[in-house]
């Protein structure tokens, strides 16, 4: 019962804070706590990236290993992200069957890298039906400090960008060549705090918050995914403003994923 | 959207502009909503939309199941959006996939935001939503068909909730995409309205939708879900309405 007072509190505290446009960490309403994005941190991965926002933590491993094409793509190859909430990450995330909370951040960041066509799936493809590459992006949260779909995202992003084609351990050819990635999606997630809305929610102001937007955006100015989630609402003008403000963070966390 | 390495794009529009199923870009398909078709169910809707056929029950408030989730303050609202085996082309395992459990969530999520909770502590609104025959569009039928079961089943709510897709196709933003157009478009923007605020609680989006089209694509959905709430409302009232005193009915029995 205490701890159930004491969120009380601090969610009210934390939508006081917003009214007057502050946050308990002294952010903007339209600012990121510090990202950072560490390519390969994990050597046995073809590809790896850890994702730091603030206090949150998000590992991302990319394997990539001969597979068999979809009968309906026979010309592509196979894509698979998931995402895990290890229970070492949160007190509140426990081992067993994905919860959909997990189910949620693996598919809205699939759907961005999928929509965006981050990779060329067309290249993937060795013998037409017969053999492809599958990718398999699999995320790891290790410390959900908030904000945890902009952090897998991020990730994700890192660990393609740098990850290589494995054809020499699999006799496919002589040279290892980097894996082809030809578009760059990041998400950029809202929270409504009161009439605020901020981005960038720590786990707290997720917490107090009243519903969560996620806009995932390219490079070349197309909205490629969204996701309203949490119980809220949003006026389609927030929408709108939530998108131009996805955009202008877009750009700076692209640079940042991509290591340039 | 899904159509990597997939066959030639068919023709998706007339030379008269209009789409494959004879509509015009901002058209619904033909949307019938029965209100109250099961017995056994505190409320429950059926919705014919285009080819879709949805049915959905809800029961409660009642006690939670599993036990743990109950909350001391409020009710909470659980959905299952499940699509039978044979609802599509090709079989289907039976059972929750990971699509269907997201799409879940995020239903009870958008009920949740519309339902006085408070007003039933430690209980649970259970939402049940079963996709008997899809054809593109199922969760905005499965979100307007639960809309109406829950009214049926009198739970207090801020408004109903009308939803709708709009895509691009074609490079043309549409309302309410037939299974053709899902399959071969660019994007689907699925989303649902609070009428009474003009805020959406469910809104998700696949695909490719330059900047610029978003606020004509979010101002045509809204435009659809406000068509399809007066739909809601009828049905609602011919299941309710009362015949003037002293006119005869045969369906009083």
């Amino acid at each position: 019962m205490s701890d159930e007072v004491t969120a009380e509190i601090l969610s009210t505290h934390i939508l006081d804070l917003a009214r007057q446009g502050k946050r308990l960490d002294g952010r903007t309403p339209d600012e990121y706590r510090r990202v950072e994005v560490e390519p390969g941190f994990v050597v046995t991965a073809d590809g790896s990236a850890l994702a730091r926002i603030g206090d949150t933590t998000v590992l991302s491993g990319i394997k990539l290993e001969p597979g068999k094409p979809y009968p309906d793509t026979p010309n592509a190859g196979v894509l698979t992200t998931n995402a895990e909430l290890i229970p070492l990450s949160s007190p509140t995330f426990e081992p067993g069957p994905p919860h959909p909370r997990a189910i949620e951040v693996s598919r809205v960041v699939d759907r961005a890298i999928r929509a965006a066509e981050t990779i060329d799936l067309k290249k993937l493809c060795v013998t037409p039906g017969e053999k492809c590459w599958s990718c398999f992006v699999d995320i790891h949260v290790l410390d959900h400090s908030g904000n945890l779909i902009d952090a897998a995202s991020l990730a994700a992003l890192g660990a393609l960008t740098h990850a290589t084609l494995p054809q020499k351990r699999f006799g496919i050819a002589e040279h290892d060549i980097p894996l082809a990635v030809a578009h760059f999606p990041v998400e950029c997630t809202f929270t409504r705090l009161g009439e605020t809305i901020v981005v960038d929610a720590t786990f707290d102001e997720e917490k107090a918050g009243q519903g969560r937007v996620t806009i995932a955006t390219d490079e070349a100015g197309n909205i490629v995914a969204m996701q309203k989630g949490l119980i809220g609402a949003f006026s389609p003008e927030d929408v709108k403003e939530m998108a131009e403000r996805a955009f202008r963070h877009g750009d700076r966390l692209r640079a940042i994923a991509r290591g340039v | 959207m899904g159509n990597v390495g997939a066959k030639e794009i068919p023709e998706l529009f007339g030379p008269d502009g209009l789409r494959t199923d004879g509509r015009r870009p901002d058209e619904l398909r033909p949307l019938k909503i029965t209100a109250g078709p099961l017995h056994q169910a505190d409320g429950s809707a059926f919705v014919e939309w285009g080819f879709n056929k949805v049915m959905a029950a809800v029961y409660g408030p009642r006690e939670v199941h599993p036990r743990h989730l109950q909350e001391n303050h409020k009710a909470i609202v659980q959905c299952r959006y499940n699509m039978a085996a044979f609802s599509v082309d090709e079989r289907k395992r039976p059972g929750l996939d990971r699509r269907s459990q997201e799409i879940s969530k995020v239903i009870a999520e958008a009920f949740e935001s519309v339902i006085f909770a408070e007003e039933y502590p430690r209980t649970s609104v259970d939402v049940y939503i079963e996709v008997l025959q899809a054809n593109a569009g199922t969760r905005c039928a499965g979100v307007v068909a639960a809309s109406v079961a829950l009214a049926d089943a009198g739970i207090p709510m801020v408004d109903l909730l009308p939803a709708v897709a709009v895509g691009k196709v074609g490079g043309k933003l549409v309302l309410d995409l037939n299974k053709l157009e899902d399959n071969f478009g660019e994007a689907d923007l699925p989303m649902a309205l609070v009428p009474q605020s003009g805020r959406l609680v469910l809104m998700q989006m696949e695909g490719h939708m330059h900047r610029d089209e978003l606020g004509q694509a979010l101002d045509m959905g809204v435009a659809g879900c406000r068509g399809i709430y007066e739909k809601m409302k009828a049905a609602l009232r011919d299941r309710y309405a009362v015949a003037p005193v002293g006119a005869s009915t045969g369906a009083a029995q």
